[in-house]
């Protein structure tokens, strides 16, 4: 225990300032009331779903949670279940095999809800698509971006995107935004 | 010569690491494979390419190893029963191998008993195959899901519980069957394949430079070790060797890579066991590694760095003495952490025993890399197989004999400081110039080439084969979690339902690298 404490003492506190919402990443309007969002700005649990991506968004929504960025610090956490999930982060292109879980995972978290695409391929379906013989975007065993299948609120780009880019749009997901500054 | 046999004639490719390939007709097969296996040696990969067009039937790959080296047989197949001795009875590790076979390209295992599905859940009609030259995507598309036959564990008293895909941490999808009585598990089955994106196939519409970028992405966590057997592949069709820095450099991002997932397992499997402040304290390490690689190479997970042909990052002075001083800090840190980690006794209460894979299953079942060698495989492609620069370089092999998630970590801590001593070796050795890479834009036709590469989970294949162009006809990644999946079914065995995210964590697998 004397090593546990001492380890901790001499670690210090390494929380840095988390960046400002950014209402570039948003793909619609803001559709909720100021009052929810005062509400899920105070606890907000999300709720991540690996859609097909290669893991390497994963590993920066990992990131996140460790002591530099300190999602936990901003009253944000991570839950087990949609059931009690305020706001769904999908990674991947959707793959054809994970199409309907997603879809189920989506119906099953309770209004009002948010969704936040995370990762080039969440956004345009990245690498893996695009080959052209179904659509854009598509192959024949993936749907492409997650707005293909459920509604994003907000989208992430990059491969993967750095843990403050995603702390960015989860935090541009439960801001008020500007009126009219969706893409 | 690693394989000798009458019908089968080997040549040598030129490549980095040793590796032979030859043709033998069906026939031959089962008993070259008895051969290699009493010899010790195991299976590493098997897929099949479409050669219809080029007036053949199918081909069916398999790669074996052995103490000399790799051998890539080809096996002709007809192009009306394209069918196959089963050989999952000699390398238990071919049975999801050979069905995945079946799915995407047609090719059948006769003589098998499990000819269940694997890579195809109903996204597109079976009877329809993806790799086949011949398929039609926007034809073959269902939306009908189909059931996975599990097998059943009957009793008194015994139940089902149904995980996933959808797991409840930030993990990939799969679908696990548990079989229980009380808590203690009778039976665990997987049901993979629901990130299945068909990187295969999208290899076959790339450049060779593209599908660097394909590869790479694989499996995201192993994006080093992908990249590195890509191009090594690439490199053995245009028999070309990068220059000596560009060598040197690949090694020091694979032991950054080997390192940065050792942290994180490592502070993950404290986690797990409600230390929380071992994933808080490693996870400071593997941020200050992921930090120093963003200023260093420009990416955090060091991606797109290695492309056939070189690199495409170097490394001056400033930036070596900065590495050798992350060194010298993660060595003492580890060292403070590994040590609370030993003296814990609820932590080693929890690690030492659970999941345990005994070396004679893991031998006979096929346990490979990092958690192989915990349970007692001293196999490691750095080691038996050392590829520029680790001829040079003398890697310690770090085994263990318990097989338990205590063992795993002990292997992960042994890695890691070894990892932490190749890198300064590295920094002796390596020179800095800004030399543009010479970049393979195109390979040369009708090739085949192979690539192997000791990623941080195990070792990595990734063999192409070009066409009467130079094109891309073929790319098959290989993840050695394909041999490690199985085992974990046995690991859980006669442990507790929640011991279960433990041990799954202590062998880390990757379900993309799998699923392709």
């Amino acid at each position: 225990m004397y090593q546990i404490l001492k380890q901790i003492i001499k670690t210090g506190i390494k929380s840095e300032t988390p960046p400002q919402a950014d209402d570039g990443m948003r793909l619609i309007e803001q559709r909720l009331q100021q009052e929810i969002l005062d509400v899920f700005g105070g606890a907000l649990a999300i709720r991540q779903v690996d859609a097909g991506s290669c893991n390497g968004c994963e590993l920066e929504i990992h990131a996140v949670n460790n002591a530099y960025y300190n999602i936990e610090g901003l009253g944000i956490k991570f839950v087990a279940g949609p059931r009690h999930a305020d706001l769904l982060l999908v990674t991947g292109p959707v793959s054809r095999h994970m199409e309907v879980a997603l879809k189920r995972t989506y119906d099953a978290t309770p209004e009002p809800k948010l969704v936040v695409a995370i990762g080039d391929c969440a956004c345009d379906g990245g690498i893996f698509c695009s080959d052209g013989a179904i659509g854009a975007g598509e192959n024949y065993a993936t749907c492409g971006k997650v707005s293909n299948v459920i509604p994003v609120d907000v989208a992430v780009s990059g491969c993967p995107p750095t843990p403050v880019a995603i702390l960015q749009g989860i935090l541009t997901a439960i801001s008020a935004g500007r009126h009219g500054a969706q893409k | 010569m690693p394989i000798k046999h009458p019908n089968l004639k080997l040549t040598r490719l030129t490549d980095a690491v040793p590796a032979w390939t030859g043709d033998i007709t069906p026939e031959y097969l089962f008993e070259i494979c008895q051969q290699v296996r009493d010899g010790g040696g195991r299976l590493v990969a098997l897929w099949g390419s479409d050669v219809r067009q080029q007036g053949g039937g199918f081909l069916l790959h398999i790669t074996l190893m052995n103490e000399s080296g790799l051998v890539c047989l080809n096996v002709p197949l007809p192009a009306e029963h394209p069918n196959y001795p089963d050989i999952s009875r000699i390398f238990p590790a071919a049975n999801r191998m050979q069905r995945a076979a079946y799915d995407l390209l047609g090719l059948y295992a006769h003589e098998g008993h499990d000819h269940r599905k694997w890579l195809r859940h109903g996204a597109w009609h079976g009877g329809s195959f993806p790799l086949r030259k011949d398929f039609d995507a926007a034809a073959s598309l269902t939306h009908e899901p189909e059931d996975y036959p599990f097998v059943q564990v009957e009793g008194q008293g015994v139940h089902e519980i149904p995980v996933g895909p959808v797991h409840a941490g930030i993990i990939e999808p799969g679908h696990f069957r548990f079989s229980i009585i009380g808590e203690r598990v009778l039976r665990l089955e997987q049901h993979l394949g629901y990130v299945h994106k068909g990187i295969e196939k999208r290899f076959e519409s790339m450049s060779v430079q593209q599908g660097a970028k394909l590869a790479a992405r694989v499996s995201g966590d192993s994006t080093v070790a992908y990249a590195w057997a890509y191009a090594m592949a690439a490199e053995c069709i245009a028999k070309v060797t990068p220059s000596s820095r560009a060598l040197w450099m690949r090694a020091l991002l694979l032991e950054r890579e080997r390192v940065a997932n050792h942290l994180g397992d490592l502070g993950y499997l404290g986690n797990d066991v409600a230390l929380s402040f071992g994933f808080a304290q490693f996870w400071i390490l593997k941020e200050q590694v992921l930090r120093n690689n963003a200023a260093l190479f420009g990416h955090r997970y060091l991606m797109d760095k290695i492309v056939p042909g070189g690199v495409t990052t170097s490394l001056d002075v400033e930036g070596k003495h900065i590495i050798e001083q992350e060194c010298d800090m993660l060595d003492e840190q580890v060292r403070i952490l590994r040590n609370i980690y030993d003296e814990h006794a609820g932590v080693q209460d929890r690690f030492i025993g659970t999941g345990r894979v005994e070396p004679k299953l893991a031998a006979q079942l096929g346990l490979c890399g990092m958690a192989g060698r915990a349970s007692a495989q001293a196999w490691d492609a750095r080691v038996q197989f050392a590829c520029a620069p680790y001829d040079k370089l003398d890697v310690k092999m770090a085994t263990y004999r318990n097989g338990d998630v205590a063992a795993r970590v002990i292997v992960r801590f042994d890695e890691l400081f070894e990892s932490l001593r190749l890198q300064r070796e590295i920094m002796v050795n390596l020179v800095h110039d800004n030399e543009a890479p010479a970049l393979l834009e195109k390979l040369p036709a009708n090739g085949f080439g192979i690539g192997l590469v000791e990623g941080w989970r195990g070792e990595v294949m990734v063999a192409i084969h070009t066409g009467a162009q130079g094109n891309l006809t073929r790319v098959h990644p290989h993840d050695p979690s394909w041999q490690n999946w199985p085992l974990l079914e046995h690991a859980v065995i006669d442990n507790i339902v929640p011991d279960f995210p433990l041990i799954n964590k202590s062998f880390n697998l990757s379900y993309s690298g799998q699923d392709l």
